[in-house]
């Protein structure tokens, strides 16, 4: 057979069967994420199928498929609301950053991957997944709720860091001197700034630069500016990623709409591609030594995590059952923790374990994210019930 | 009334407020237009027990729906000041004498000496209805007269 002929037969194969597996994973109300890792691993070297002569379409597919998970993640926000949700929780960001990051870096100098593994495995534990979480929220009929608000603005503090994260975490990957480090990590502040600043008084003219009412232009624009900009990041030492989520919050309005809309099922195809990747390069061999590891991490992670999301509850005068909710709503971690975890291993500057490691912990928490949500409020009835039984004895 | 609204980012805004029975009633505005109603739990008004999914055109049927009484209370405001007449409201029941007749076959001035001023129907109001006027189960038929005038209609419109 020709060579085109079983790359694409190879391609087809993946997304046909990415495509059944994402419908089982809502069908059993579970995030899709842990199913395409898990469906990498099957595919990679060292699986069931190994498969070969896809990898420069892959590759490049999943740089793309990051790329679109940060714009639609900017385009999710407006300036004013990314300002507003900084003033309002930055105390409970402050607490989300301590208590989830230092589980993480802990157990990275515990594993002596030094300062830059301890940094990267913070990263991977801090961050909650807006993707699921947003998603989870919807299908429990939970954002007329009143805790909500606080999980939102939470999560709009996590984006807002990983902004701030992301370039700091690949210039110090990129292991260049202290003074070029800053340099880039300077460059990289200066240009958030500039964005924000931009994209709140000048928002709409960002948007009117890519605004068009024609649907295929529209998107070549949008697509071509975010691939631009990500291009031009990268080549600064600012990530790509963030180049695309700054992009995405200077867009605003009805073009941010119009934008999400369209690139939304774009992402959902690359961003899986993305997952599939990591999986692909992770041996599955590597994951059984390092299960129980990632297991007590992931123990000690959901319970900073609700304490979290119930301290920043409980802050808003939020009652008993609405701070269990919101804590156990911010369990879930995903997709940027494997960003993260692909930044760290690509650049090579830490010891492959991580990459083991980060994908067990992303299975566990994907999968425990969204259960933990559901099964909050009948555990916390127990508690309560119990607690007055105690009591009253 | 105090509604409360509450920004939710990357998904829309939340205006609500407490009604007196202790739950929260409101409506989610999504950023693409969507709206949905919610109500809160009642031992709970952190929690929704329901948050269901209106298109627009469904928002709007139920808010005439809510706002047809406010509609009779305006007309029987503008009526108040003039002694002895008043406004109210009858049902078409759906099978009865009148459902899929016209006004006009009512005789309904010529027998009670009281006017109709507005039918209101599936939330709509169509204000002073001609003779010709087909009249429908499930209709509130808003009428206008003297308190002898408005107990005849009620026999009329009630028994046929």
């Amino acid at each position: 057979m020709h060579n085109t002929a079983i790359s694409l037969i190879q391609l087809g194969a993946i997304f046909f069967g990415l495509g059944v597996l994402g419908r089982l994973a809502w069908k059993i109300g579970i995030s899709p994420i842990p199913l395409y890792l898990i469906g990498g691993l099957a595919f990679g070297e060292g699986g069931l199928v190994p498969l070969h002569g896809i990898e420069e379409f892959t590759h490049i597919a999943s740089e793309i498929g990051v790329i679109l998970l940060l714009l639609l993640l900017g385009l999710e926000y407006s300036a004013s609301e990314l300002m507003t949700g900084l003033k309002r929780s930055w105390t409970a960001g402050v607490v989300d950053i301590v208590l989830n990051a230092t589980p993480g870096a802990v157990v990275g100098l515990l594993l002596g991957w030094g300062p830059v593994g301890a940094l990267a495995m913070a990263g991977v534990t801090y961050i909650s997944s807006s993707g699921i979480i947003a998603k989870v929220l919807g299908d429990l009929g939970r954002l007329g709720n009143r805790e909500t608000p606080v999980i939102l603005s939470v999560l709009v503090f996590e984006d807002l860091a990983m902004a701030l994260y992301l370039p700091i975490l690949t210039t110090v990957l990129a292991g260049v001197s202290f003074v070029s480090g800053l340099t880039a990590v300077g460059i990289s502040l200066a240009a958030i700034t500039v964005v924000l600043v931009v994209a709140l008084k000048y928002g709409r003219y960002v948007s009117a630069v890519v605004d068009s009412p024609d649907p295929e232009v529209f998107l070549l624009k949008v697509l071509g500016a975010a691939l631009l900009v990500a291009g031009i990041a990268s080549q600064l030492q600012v990530s790509a990623a963030v180049g695309a989520f700054l992009l995405g919050i200077a867009i605003s309005g009805s073009t941010a709409e119009n934008a999400t809309r369209m690139l939304e099922p774009l992402r959902d195809l690359f961003a899986a591609m993305f997952f599939v990747v990591f999986g692909l390069n992770t041996e599955p061999s590597s994951i059984p030594p390092v299960l129980a590891l990632a297991l007590g991490l992931a123990a000690v992670t959901t319970v900073t995590k609700v304490m979290t999301g119930a301290w920043a509850a409980k802050r808003q005068g939020i009652g008993p059952m609405g701070r269990a909710r919101a804590g156990a709503a911010l369990v879930a971690r995903g997709e940027f923790s494997i960003v993260i975890a692909s930044l760290t291993v690509a650049s090579g500057a830490v010891d492959g374990e991580l990459a083991a490691l980060a994908t067990a912990y992303v299975l566990l928490m994907a999968v425990f994210g969204p259960v933990a949500a559901r099964v909050v409020e009948p555990v916390a009835r127990m508690v309560q019930k119990r607690g007055a039984v105690t009591a009253s004895a | 009334m105090n509604v409360e609204v509450t920004p939710l980012p990357g998904i829309g805004t939340r205006q609500d407020f407490m009604i007196r029975a202790g739950r929260r009633m409101g409506v989610i505005t999504y950023r693409d237009g969507r709206f949905e109603l919610i109500i809160s739990k009642e031992e709970d008004a952190d929690a929704c027990s329901a948050s269901i999914a209106l298109t627009p055109a469904e928002a709007g049927t139920l808010a005439s729906l809510l706002g047809a009484p406010g509609l009779v209370a305006h007309l029987e405001h503008q009526h108040k000041d003039v002694a002895g007449i008043t406004t109210r409201q009858f049902p078409i029941v759906p099978g009865s004498r009148y459902d899929g007749e016209t006004l006009a076959a009512t005789e309904l001035r010529t027998r009670t000496g009281a006017s109709v001023v507005a039918v209101v129907r599936s939330g709509n109001a169509h204000p002073s209805p001609r003779p010709d006027f087909v009249f429908e189960g499930g209709d509130l038929v808003v009428v206008v007269g003297t308190s002898e005038g408005l107990a005849s209609t009620a026999d009329v419109l009630g028994g046929g």
